[in-house]
């Protein structure tokens, strides 16, 4: 059991410090900068994702028991890393526009962050009959 | 064999933190520097995370989670900044 359980975790501990280094690494190899959001994305989940889940089998190997704390952390993690790159990818997105690059979208409307309501300067109270 | 496979995945990481700060210093644009910051604090917390293995302390969970609430609200902070001009309208 001990000895299963250290090989498995020995593998998942080296999938995740390679995953965690491609993804860096593909923040400096990719060219364009939509693309460079892509690879650490990888590094957030795999590599960060199998470090917390060695350190929650490894109470089990050394007999202080299954902790679940990092689930924690596994979850805050995995909710707040699509909202990072969705906000990335808006900044992306603003700053070609305002260079005159924003790629077509295909259909008739335009990219929908760029939708502008215009709003009065004061909130308009809804009006009582008196 | 799993203080092997520690080492291994410290050094990944490690490796990897150095290269965050190679696109940090180089980044053309603002939004690669957020990135390659955000990244860097991926990279820390799973730093924390396998040091906390290897020395046995359970305390090392308490700094990896608020790294992590600390490195959203900033990434979220210097977007909102860079989008609107203003973090809290």
């Amino acid at each position: 059991m001990t000895v299963a359980l250290d090989i498995i975790l020995s593998i998942l501990l080296v999938v995740g410090g390679l995953f965690g280094l491609i993804g860096s690494y593909g923040l400096i190899r990719l060219k364009d900068r939509m693309q460079r959001l892509h690879a650490p994305t990888k590094a957030s989940t795999v590599g960060l994702g199998t470090a917390l889940l060695v350190s929650m089998f490894h109470g089990l190997m050394i007999g202080t028991g299954f902790s679940w704390q990092e689930v924690l952390v596994m979850i805050f993690i995995f909710v707040t890393a699509p909202i990072t790159a969705n906000y990335l990818a808006k900044v992306h997105l603003h700053s070609r526009h305002y260079d005159g690059q924003t790629p077509q979208t295909g259909v008739s409307t335009d990219w929908a962050t760029f939708d502008q309501t215009p709003e009065d300067a004061e909130p308009q109270l809804p009006s009582r009959d008196s | 064999m799993i203080t092997y496979a520690l080492a291994f995945a410290l050094v990944c990481f490690s490796l990897g933190l150095i290269l965050n700060l190679w696109r940090l210093v180089i980044g053309p644009t603002v939004a690669d520097r957020v990135l390659a910051l955000d990244t860097m604090v991926v990279n820390v917390i799973a730093i924390i995370v396998l040091y906390g293995i290897q020395t046995g302390l359970g305390i090392n969970f308490e700094a990896a989670m608020l790294f992590a609430m600390t490195g959203f609200v900033g990434t979220v902070a210097f977007c909102k900044y860079l989008l609107r001009g203003s973090v809290i309208e």
